[in-house]
């Protein structure tokens, strides 16, 4: 199962979270999940995602923050969409955490060349 | 007087000749495609009335980068602009919202419509984050479905396309197959004379596809476009005017109201804002008239600062 949270910076807005996320990922989403076991950090910076491929062991939270001047998104690739982050302004930040293994493609909706991959181990 | 009259009659036998003949030989020019005056005859019911209608685009209502400390002052400038012209409506191509906020939409709409001036709209990709337009279908859209559709003006055809829902990662801008089935059916019955203005808020044509100013389609939407005369196709997106003419076909990009960008590939450019010295801002941001005379189509960009 994927867990989002959402917030600036951190996840402090998470009955919010839950809430969005629950809309892009329907039946996708748990609430009430096991605290993250490490962290992992995406920057958004200069129409890039960096690293743009991000390995990560089971149960890490991976969170993006936008560099940019420009708002960005973060969504999965493929239909149905697994998750859709909103757009984020400068310094917004969004965050998932990944309980389970697989190889994740995302891009931004906005800037469609813009794409990320994680892979979870 | 018998040789009068002979001369008469070859007069008006010549005359006669003359008058078929010139169906053939006596060409104009309607709509970009030459003409005999026996068909312009024919299609005198549906001639173009002289008129005039603005362009506005990317103005960004919500956009709060200190580049443009003021973007509802610049589109109420930018307005104010297109109302002293009197135009007979006006066309936005896109990106109307920063981030489809319902209050940044709520803003746009009211001061968009304090022009008093009908307006038609097409979305750009700010307009449609996260819910793929429906926000700004259900404030601006004309039509059910995709959101496309078209409309007749004093004998000019114009289509507003969308290209910016459902893009696919790594790509450009799309229409997508509905789209462009539609687009050869709506353009079907129209004579090749009818001049044709297509909107939409990503060029068409690839201006420099590696930072996604582009359609990917486009040109499959621009190949039923090529049998008319007189094609102006009118785009927003990049935040500068840049023109391409094949053809008969004509496209330009349009100035934003919020903000610039660099050009295309710029050094150490992103298509992001550009930075610019507030006393050159106004210079660099825009909007447009578009001057339909004896069918032809004559754009006229002006920036905030003239």
């Amino acid at each position: 199962m994927l867990v989002f949270w959402l917030g600036r910076r951190l996840a402090v807005r998470f009955a919010a979270a839950v809430l969005v996320a629950s809309v892009a990922a329907g039946a996708l989403v748990r609430h009430g999940a096991a605290a993250p076991t490490a962290d992992a950090a995406v920057a958004i910076a200069d129409f890039a995602f960096g690293p743009s491929t991000l390995a990560v062991k089971r149960g890490t939270k991976v969170t993006w923050t936008n560099k940019d001047d420009e708002p960005h998104t973060v969504v999965a690739d493929g239909d149905p969409r697994l998750w859709k982050s909103p757009p984020l302004d400068t310094d917004d930040s969004f965050s998932l955490v990944f309980d389970h293994p697989g190889t994740y493609k995302y891009f931004c909706t906005i800037h469609p060349r813009m794409q990320g991959t994680v892979i979870v181990e | 007087m018998p040789h009068d009259r002979v001369d008469g009659t070859t007069r008006r036998k010549a005359m006669q000749c003359l008058m078929l003949g010139s169906a053939g030989v006596l060409w104009t020019v309607k709509g970009g495609v030459p003409q005999s005056l026996q068909l312009v005859g024919d299609a005198a019911a549906a001639e173009t009335g002289d008129f005039s209608f603005a362009q506005v685009s990317d103005t960004h209502i919500g956009f709060k980068n200190p580049i443009n400390p003021d973007p509802n002052g610049s589109l109420n400038d930018a307005l104010a602009r297109i109302t002293a012209a009197k135009p007979r409506f006006m066309l936005h191509t896109g990106d109307v919202t920063h981030l489809a906020k319902p209050e940044e939409f709520d803003t746009a709409d009211q001061l968009l419509k304090a022009a008093k001036l009908e307006t038609f709209h097409v979305p750009g990709e700010h307009d449609v984050i996260g819910d793929d337009g429906k926000q700004f279908f259900a404030r601006f859209g004309r039509s059910k479905g995709g959101g496309w559709y078209s409309f007749d003006q004093d004998g000019v055809h114009f289509v507003a396309l969308v290209n910016v829902v459902n893009l696919k990662a790594g790509g450009q801008g799309s229409l997508g197959r509905e789209q462009i089935e539609w687009l050869e059916g709506d353009l079907k019955g129209k004579s090749a004379s009818t001049p044709i203005v297509v909107f939409a808020h990503m060029p068409l044509w690839a201006v420099y596809p590696q930072w996604g100013w582009g359609t990917d389609d486009g040109d499959a939407a621009l190949a039923y476009l090529k049998r008319f005369g007189s094609v102006t196709v009118l785009n927003g997106h990049i935040h500068q005017v840049i023109q391409k003419v094949e053809g008969n076909i004509t496209c330009r990009t349009a100035y934003s109201t919020c903000f610039p960008q660099a050009a295309p590939g710029a050094a150490g450019a992103s298509p992001g804002p550009l930075k610019v010295p507030a006393e050159k801002l106004k210079a660099m941001l825009g909007v447009r008239r578009v001057d339909v005379v004896a069918d032809k189509v004559a754009l006229s960009d002006a920036t905030l600062a003239s």
